[in-house]
This record gives C-alpha cells, sequence and structure tokens, in this order.
C-alpha cells in the first residue's frame, strides 16, 4: 500500500466523526437522487408504455382535402410523390374516415421504420347484459393485424384470444366494462346500433391499464362489425407500430406529407398528459436538484473542514519530504474512499427506497389504473447519481486539500504550539 | 572550528552551512527583524549547541535551517548545495533525505501509533522493506528506551514519551545533518542523558552534524561547539 493510501485511511477511520458526516451527506444525495428519479419517471413511462400498447405509436385518420387554390393542383398530382409540404392549416380539411383502406396501407408499407399496420372501424353501440345498459366503444379489427400494432396479447386476464378468433360471435371485453355490465367469461351480451340487436358472446376480458379505455371498449370481429354499424367497407382509422416509437412525432409528419392523411403520433394525441408530466418532473427535478445541492453543499463544507483540521498534520508530513502532490494525494483519497461507501450505501438505499415505494397500496384510478406506486427501476439514475457525487466530492476535497498543501510548513508550525 | 578550516577536505566535511541570514517576521507595524545576519557551518560528526534566552530566533533558526521557511537574505547550502533558490519539490526531497528535524512541541501524528510514526519519513523515501523499516524502527525505539510501547499511539504517551519518539522519527532515514529544538525539555536528567547520549553516538557512528537547541547547561558543556545567541546573532 502506497504511504498516502495508508495515510488517507488511518486519518480518515480516526475521525470517526467527519467521516459520518461526509458519508451522510453522500448517502442522503445519491439516495434521493435516485428515488426521486425512480419515482417521477415510473408514472409516466408506465402510462407511455400503456399508450402504445394500446393505441400503438401513430393513427392514421381523416383524409385531407385541400380547400383553396391549391385543391386543383393537388388533385393532379395525387400520384405523383411530389414532396408537398402541408404549411397553411386554413387551405384544407379532414374528411372523416378512411375510404380506401388497402391503397394507404400499401403506401404506408413503403416507410421502413413501420413494423406493422392494422385497419380498425369503431363506432358507439349500446351494450346491455341481463343487468345493466351501458354505451360502449366497438373496435371491429382483425386480431393478428391488431396483435402487431399492440400489447392486446398480453393485456387479456381473463378468458382467450383462441376463442376470439374462433368464434364469430365471440368479443372482448375491458374489464372494467365488464365489472360495470357485471358479466364474466361465457356470458352473452347484446349489442344494439342503428336499431338492429346482436347477441355476443364475451370470449375474453382485458385490461389496458387506462381506465377510459377500460370502460368502454370492445374489440370485435372486423366483418362482423360491419354488419353491426353497417359500414360495408372503408375503416375509422389506421394504427400503425414503428420500430423506434419515439420517433413518431417525426415519422407521422412525414407520412402526413406523403399520403395526405391526417398522422397523429401518440405524443400529439397524448399531449395534455404528456405535459402533465413534463411539469411533474421539472418540479420534482427542482426539488431533486435542490437536494443534491443542498447535500452537495454539506458535503463541501465537511471536507473542507477536515482538510482544516489537518493543517499541522499537514505541516508534519510536509517537514518529513511529502511533497504538495502527496498531501493533495492524501485527501483525495480520503475523498475516493467517503465516495467509494457512500455511493454503495446510497445505492442499497435507493434500491430499498425504491422497492418499498412500489410495494406501497397505492390505488391510481385516474388515467390509468395501477394498484401501488410505479417506479422506474433505471440503471442510469444509478449512473448518473455516481457521476454527480464523483464530481462534487473530487472537487470538494481537492480544491482545500490543495489549498493546504500550498502553505510553507514554517508558517503553520510557527502558528502552532501544542 | 580555527583548527579544521585550514584542512582541504573541509568542505567536504561540512554538512550544512549558512550564511548571513536574515529574516523577519509579522506584517505591518508588527514586523520584527528577528534574525540578523546569522552565519553558521555543521560539520559532519559533530555535535552543536544553539543556546540563548527565550525569544531571540532559535526556532526561527532552526526552522530556515530545516528548509521550513525561508529566509529574506542570506544562503543556505546543503551538501555545498545552495537551497534558497530550489523548487519545492527538491526541498522537499532534500528534507526527506538529508535532514532530520525536532521540534519543540514533538508534533507527532497522533492517529498513528509510535512505530508508525517512526515510520512516516522511511515509507516516503520507500528504500526499505516493511521488515527493513520495522526493524530499524524497533531499534531506534528501543533506543530512546521506548522498546515496550511499539504499538501504543501518540495520544497514549506522556510529553517526554511523544519527544523520545519525535527524536526517533528525526533519525530513521540517517539524515546527515539532524535539527533538534529542545529535545531534552521535557526530560528528566536520566532519559536527557539517554537521549543525548545517543545523538552524540550516532553523530559519530553514522557521521551527522547534529544542532542541538537547548536552555540546559550541561547538555550545552557536553557539545564539541556552542553557539551562542542573542538578539538574532550570534555572539561568540
Ligand atoms: N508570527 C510572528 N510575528 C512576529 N514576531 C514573531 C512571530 N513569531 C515569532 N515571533 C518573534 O520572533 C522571535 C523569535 O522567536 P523564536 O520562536 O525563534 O524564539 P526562540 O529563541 O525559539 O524562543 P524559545 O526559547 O522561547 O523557544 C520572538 O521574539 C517572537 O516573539
Ligand atoms: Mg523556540
Amino acid at each position: 500500500m502506497s504511504p498516502n493510501i495508508r495515510i488517507a485511511l488511518r486519518f480518515l477511520t480516526a475521525n470517526k466523526r467527519a467521516m459520518a458526516m461526509s458519508l451522510t451527506g453522500i448517502i442522503f444525495g445519491v439516495g434521493f437522487f435516485i428515488f426521486g428519479q425512480a419515482q417521477t419517471t415510473g408514472f409516466q413511462q408506465f402510462f407511455v408504455k400503456t399508450i402504445l400498447g394500446t393505441d400503438g405509436a401513430i393513427r392514421v385518420q381523416d383524409r385531407i382535402r385541400i380547400t383553396f387554390k391549391t385543391m386543383e393542383l393537388a388533385d393532379e398530382e395525387d400520384d405523383s410523390d411530389s414532396p408537398w409540404v402541408i404549411e397553411n392549416t386554413e387551405n384544407y380539411k379532414y374528411i372523416e374516415g378512411i375510404e380506401q383502406p388497402l391503397e394507404v396501407i400499401d403506401a404506408l408499407k413503403e416507410f421502413e421504420s413501420v413494423t406493422g399496420i392494422a385497419e380498425v372501424l369503431t363506432g358507439s353501440v349500446l351494450v346491455s347484459s341481463n343487468y345493466r345498459s351501458y354505451t360502449g366503444r366497438l373496435f371491429g379489427v382483425d386480431i393478428d393485424d391488431y396483435i402487431a400494432v399492440s400489447d392486446l396479447e398480453k393485456q387479456v386476464i381473463f378468458g382467450s384470444l383462441e376463442d376470439f378468433r374462433s368464434k364469430p360471435t365471440g368479443i372482448l371485453i375491458g374489464s372494467k366494462f365488464a365489472r360495470l355490465l357485471q358479466i364474466s367469461i361465457g356470458d352473452t351480451v347484446v349489442i344494439k346500433s342503428l336499431d338492429k340487436n346482436s347477441r355476443y358472446t364475451v370470449a375474453g376480458i382485458f385490461e389496458t391499464g387506462v381506465s377510459d379505455i377500460d370502460r368502454e371498449r370492445i374489440y370485435m370481429k372486423l366483418s362482423e362489425t360491419r354488419s353491426v354499424l353497417q359500414r360495408a367497407h372503408g375503416a375509422s382509422f389506421l394504427q400503425v407500430n414503428l420500430i423506434d416509437p419515439h420517433r413518431a412525432r417525426e415519422e407521422a409528419f412525414h407520412m402526413m406529407n406523403t399520403i395526405y392523411y391526417h398522422v397523429a403520433s401518440w405524443q400529439e394525441r397524448q399531449k395534455s398528459w404528456l405535459d402533465a408530466f413534463l411539469v411533474l418532473s421539472v418540479s420534482t427535478g427542482l426539488t431533486v436538484s435542490t437536494i443534491i445541492l443542498l447535500s452537495g453543499l454539506g458535503m463541501f463544507n465537511t471536507l473542507a473542514m477536515m482538510v482544516m483540521e489537518k493543517t499541522k498534520e499537514i505541516a508534519i508530513l510536509r517537514s518529513m519530504g511529502y511533497t504538495r502532490s502527496d498531501i493533495t494525494s492524501i485527501f483525495l483519497w480520503q475523498g475516493v474512499f467517503v465516495l467509494v461507501a457512500g455511493n454503495v450505501l446510497g445505492w442499497i438505499v435507493a434500491v430499498l427506497m425504491t422497492y418499498g415505494v412500489s410495494k406501497l397500496p397505492f390505488r391510481v384510478t385516474g388515467i390509468f389504473t395501477t394498484d401501488s406506486f410505479v417506479v422506474n427501476w433505471s440503471i442510469w439514475h444509478y449512473v448518473s447519481a455516481t457521476i454527480i457525487a464523483s464530481v462534487i466530492v473530487m472537487i470538494a476535497s481537492y480544491i482545500p486539500a490543495r489549498r493546504a498543501a500550498k502553505l510553507e510548513p514554517g508558517d503553520v508550525i510557527r502558528g502552532t504550539s501544542q | 572550528m580555527s583548527e579544521s578550516e585550514s584542512s582541504p577536505s573541509n568542505s567536504d566535511r561540512i554538512a550544512l552551512r549558512c550564511e548571513n541570514i536574515h529574516r523577519h517576521l509579522g506584517e505591518g507595524e508588527g514586523r520584527v527583524h528577528v534574525l540578523r545576519g546569522v552565519s553558521l557551518e555543521l560539520q559532519r560528526g559533530k555535535v552543536y549547541a544553539v543556546v540563548g534566552p527565550s525569544g531571540c530566533g532559535k526556532s526561527t533558526l532552526l526552522y530556515l535551517l530545516g528548509l521550513l521557511d525561508q529566509p529574506d537574505e542570506g544562503e543556505i547550502y546543503l551538501g555545498g548545495e545552495p537551497m534558497t533558490q530550489m523548487g519545492d519539490h527538491e526541498r522537499t526531497a532534500a528534507r526527506n533525505e538529508h535532514l532530520g528535524f525536532v521540534f519543540q512541541f514533538h508534533f507527532l501524528l497522533k492517529e498513528f501509533s509510535a512505530i508508525d510514526n517512526v515510520m512516516i519519513p522511511m515509507r516516503k523515501q520507500g528504500l526499505l522493506s516493511n521488515e527493513e523499516m520495522e526493524e530499524r524502527a524497533t531499534s531506534y525505539l528501543k533506543d530512546v528506551g521506548l522498546g515496550d510501547k511499539l504499538h501504543r499511539l501518540a495520544t497514549q504517551l506522556s510529553g517526554g514519551e511523544q519527544q523520545r519518539v519525535a527524536i526517533a522519527r528525526s533519525l530513521s532515514n540517517i539524515p546527515s545533518v539532524i535539527l533538534a529544538d529542545e529535545p531534552t525539555g521535557n526530560l528528566d536528567v536520566h532519559n536527557s542523558n539517554i537521549v543525548f547520549d545517543l545523538l552524540t553516538r550516532l553523530a559519530r557512528e553514522n557521521d551527522q552534524a547534529v544542532l542541538i537547541v537547548t536552555h540546559n547547561p550541561d547538555i550545552a558543556q557536553k557539545c564539541d561547539h556552542i553557539l551562542q545567541m542573542e538578539d538574532g546573532e550570534f555572539i561568540n
């Protein structure tokens, strides 16, 4: 062991109080930084995952019709792929739905980022069980296409997709909706639309986690839906999945300018919620920064104190031939020891707090449903906490150590008499 | 000193020399001219005593000779090399290798045991193995009568014991010059004699120059040379 490391260790362990104080500072800072991140990003991540798994990354809906002067031009050039950019919203209007889904699907398949496309036909229906009637939202889908653009497969909590696939009159119903109607697997419901009643069997119950969806959505085969809603052709929208859902905004813009349909990314559709999360994370970011700042200042203080208290020892070591850089390295080593121990303990504290809070019974039934606090386990929270702590501790030990090492040993010794 | 000055090999025998040292202390109004042109030569194998009233500048001189402080004027030669213009690195290395310093107020590292304190300069020099360092430290501590307290923490030793550890520490790298500021100040007659005899014996054995600041006339009498100081000057 180098003499400097040996001296650093001895200085550190001999001053239990200062060691405990600087350790506490690091543990507190690292622990709460990670814990804060885990909580705030937890709900947001959960929400995004749920949304992506339910409504996909991109929804193509509503044909754009150019109204003003550009109308003729746009119609004439319909088949060419001129890079025409929509800039002025006054010049176009939307026509609801997709009249020729297959054409649009073919156009979308040209995009390399697209991993799946599903045609969806929706409409409002009245759903009645033996006990009650509620308005629901019917989703007519081709199940295999739809699975490719959603997590429906994982969302089925009772019954099975196989039953849905094989029975023409099978439906999948949202968990809250099923509870409202007091029905379970195998029960029949009457679905009414445009004065036409038909009976369907519950083949499966799904739960997306998004309350609004679980309360009203019903999945039905596309062909059945056409007859219920009396729509022989066309689709309400296309649900599209991407290789990288986080690029949905850019892809949507690109698609919109190619196919002249309104293309909505999940970021656009969930803007109000994402904005709310942004506000939330900014506010916790501020809190966490305050914690870091405070514990950083605390650390700075204790480490500076540790050096100040050792001025005499520094002079003695210098008188015996320890160089200025030896002195600096002794105090940097002290910082490293405190840092390593503080980080490891801080991680443990963070893991315990994050785990503890994730087990807290905490029923959320607002925008989405969960039984406990949602946390986000990410190695990057640990890495960033460690980097921040290291920078603070190294600066906090380096600056006072360098200053102390600069003193002439004679000056220190003359000013000390015992 | 006169008989050795004529000898041709004289300069080789001089371990430490200083010329016309001036040192002021304090700031502004309180500025004091503490050392007023001090010159001396320390020969290897000899023991020197510096005596003089309290406050005359003995410790101030020792700090300068020990390269712990810089003079305002004058030059200090260690082994013939002028030291005042040297960089901090060279001066620090010279302290480790060539100078053993005993402070007036012993100054041990209180976190360390007696033997560890003695080994600190050796560890920095890094020439010996752990066993060799322990062996040497043990033998010096035995020499100063602390063979049974090797592993006591510095804080668990009496003032006189701490002083003896500090003496052992100053010897540990076998420096060419030992500067001791009242090394026997806290000691009874018996232990004073042990320490003094040890320093004289080592000076002869290892060919070291020893400079002792002392208020004890008996000790001063036993030295090879006595340097009398008053108001920042030698008055021989
Ligand atoms: N920081 C300072 N500012 C001004 N004067 C100082 C300072 N430090 C010491 N002095 C003065 O310098 C003079 C020499 O001090 P020094 O410690 O060298 O004396 P000394 O001979 O070792 O005395 P003693 O025998 O009591 O140890 C004293 O008069 C002291 O008051
Ligand atoms: Mg003195």
